[in-house]
């Protein structure tokens, strides 16, 4: 029945209305169908990719990259932690493991709106609570892993910053997500760049941000070469994007209470 | 199994003789954008392959039952339905390059490559050949995708593959990068001198000039005009 009616359909001329229509509805019924099955098959795969992603750059952030080792293993001596990052406590009744601060951020429920002239980053609006990760070594906190974000040149990038335990050396800054151009701002992607904020500080004596990405080398023997890091050459708008985060998400809007509660407490509270 | 001449010259012809890129000059854009790494262009152009070749299929496969009035819609659905299925494939099994591709697999559907394909080969030819014909095409503009992006990333970057191979002076070594070949104009000029090289190897590429002008012009008078 069914078939003779799509077989009487196919006879029809093919620039009769009928059929142009039958056609239309059959091409996006067949196509509608291959794209949800691709996509609902695949999402959990992309979600496991996305979500190892995120565990190897936390990691290697962190420097805590080991051959031979499985990330989940490797990450089983990080603990998530939820952060309000207004009071800078943590927050109890929220499930670390779960959290999503991207979501977050753009859910009018969970975030706030940056007034315009404390933005430096360019974000316009941030989650009420972000995920911190603490690097464990037996019950003493032995860094800490901020999430920043800002606006570069052409994207926001999205990475974590690690902190010693005093919490104002640098162990390490990356980005897991971000459309610089390859080869100029995507060069913050590059170990030999990464590698220079190594042992950098972020807090002056005072406990204000003095970190600074500098147009071309650091002079190694000026007295503040320790909270300077060479910029990108080709790049000074992702140079200024990750300074200007960086002064976003350390400083009184950021993390700072927190920051100022972990050096008093030793992490917890 | 012995190929038909005409499937044989639908999968080589386009590599250099009919090269969607240097003669027919399409699929310029992308070949821009993803050619600063051969990695990314090894993976945008096995995508753009696979959707060449299996929209050219699909299409040809209903090509006696598309309506004229519609036909360009329904092609754009069938491609736009591959691209968001390869998009999704490397999006599960080649995550992180698919990470750098960003927009660009998602582009395809722009690709004039496709379009050109399944208008002007998969809507009159059956599906073998249009598979094929997809296929060439896709490895021509691979070809020249894979070449850029040799040069690009060599002499850009000192690398291939993410290899160094030229040691930088950044780092250490003698090679002084050129930035300018990871910028999108360089992938001009090296795209108009492939297109040099292979009209001047092949001359029977060459258009006819569109004005001729003529010999009592082209002698001054001395006169102005």
């Amino acid at each position: 029945m069914i078939k003779a009616k799509f077989n009487e359909m196919l006879a029809l001329s093919n620039d009769s209305t009928k059929k142009t229509i039958f056609v239309a509805l059959a091409t996006c019924l067949v196509c509608s169908v291959l794209v949800s099955v691709a996509a609902v098959a695949l999402k959990p795969m992309q979600e496991a990719n996305k979500a190892y992603d995120k565990k190897r750059n936390i990691l290697q952030i962190a420097g805590l990259m080991e051959e031979g080792k499985s990330v989940d293993e490797l990450f089983q001596q990080i603990e998530p932690r939820v952060v309000n990052v207004d009071t800078g406590e943590y927050v109890a009744d929220v499930d670390a493991t779960t959290y999503d601060q991207r979501k977050a951020s753009n859910d009018p429920a969970q975030n706030v709106l940056i007034d315009k002239s404390d933005d430096v980053a360019g974000i316009k609006r941030r989650a009420k609570y972000a995920s911190v990760y603490l690097v464990k070594d037996g019950d003493a906190v032995k860094s800490y892993i901020l999430p920043i974000k800002g606006y570069g040149l052409w994207s926001t990038l999205y990475g974590f910053i690690a902190l010693e335990a005093d919490a104002k050396t640098v162990v390490g800054l990356g980005y897991y997500e971000h459309a610089e151009t390859p080869g100029l701002g995507g060069e913050v992607d590059n170990p030999g760049w990464k590698a220079k904020w190594v042992g950098k500080e972020v807090y002056g004596p005072d406990n204000q941000v003095l970190i600074d990405v500098v147009k071309g080398a650091v002079n190694p023997a000026s007295k503040t070469a320790i909270y300077e890091v060479d910029g990108l050459s080709g790049a000074t708008l992702t140079s200024v994007g990750v300074e200007n985060m960086l002064h976003y998400w350390l400083g009184e809007q950021g993390f700072t209470k927190y920051l100022n509660k972990v050096r008093a407490t030793g992490g917890e509270s | 199994m012995k190929m038909s001449p005409e499937a044989k010259s639908n999968l080589l012809d386009p590599l250099i003789g009919n090269n969607p890129i240097t003669l027919q000059i399409l699929g310029i854009c992308s070949a821009l954008a993803v050619t600063t790494s051969l990695k990314t262009a090894l993976l945008m152009s096995m995508a753009l392959t696979l959707v060449t070749a299996f929209s050219g299929a699909s299409i040809s496969a209903i090509r006696n039952h598309i309506p004229g009035s519609i036909r360009i819609i329904v092609q754009m659905t069938i491609i736009a339905s591959l691209v968001i299925v390869v998009d999704q494939l490397l999006k599960a099994f080649a995550y992180d390059t698919a990470k750098q591709l960003s927009v660009f697999v998602g582009l395809i559907i722009t690709n004039c490559i496709v379009m050109g394909r399944a208008e002007a080969y998969a809507m009159k030819n059956p599906v073998g050949l249009s598979f094929l014909d997809g296929i060439g095409n896709g490895l021509g503009y691979s070809l020249v995708l894979i070449v850029v992006a040799f040069f690009r990333e060599l002499l850009g970057a000192g690398a291939l593959l993410g290899y160094q191979i030229l040691p930088l002076t950044t780092e250490g070594g003698w090679y002084q990068s050129n930035g300018m070949l990871l910028l999108p104009p360089s992938a001009f000029f090296i795209i108009g001198l492939m297109i040099w090289a292979i009209r001047a190897w092949k001359p029977e590429q060459n258009e006819a000039p569109d004005f001729v002008i003529h010999e009592s012009h082209s002698h001054s008078t001395g006169e102005a005009h």
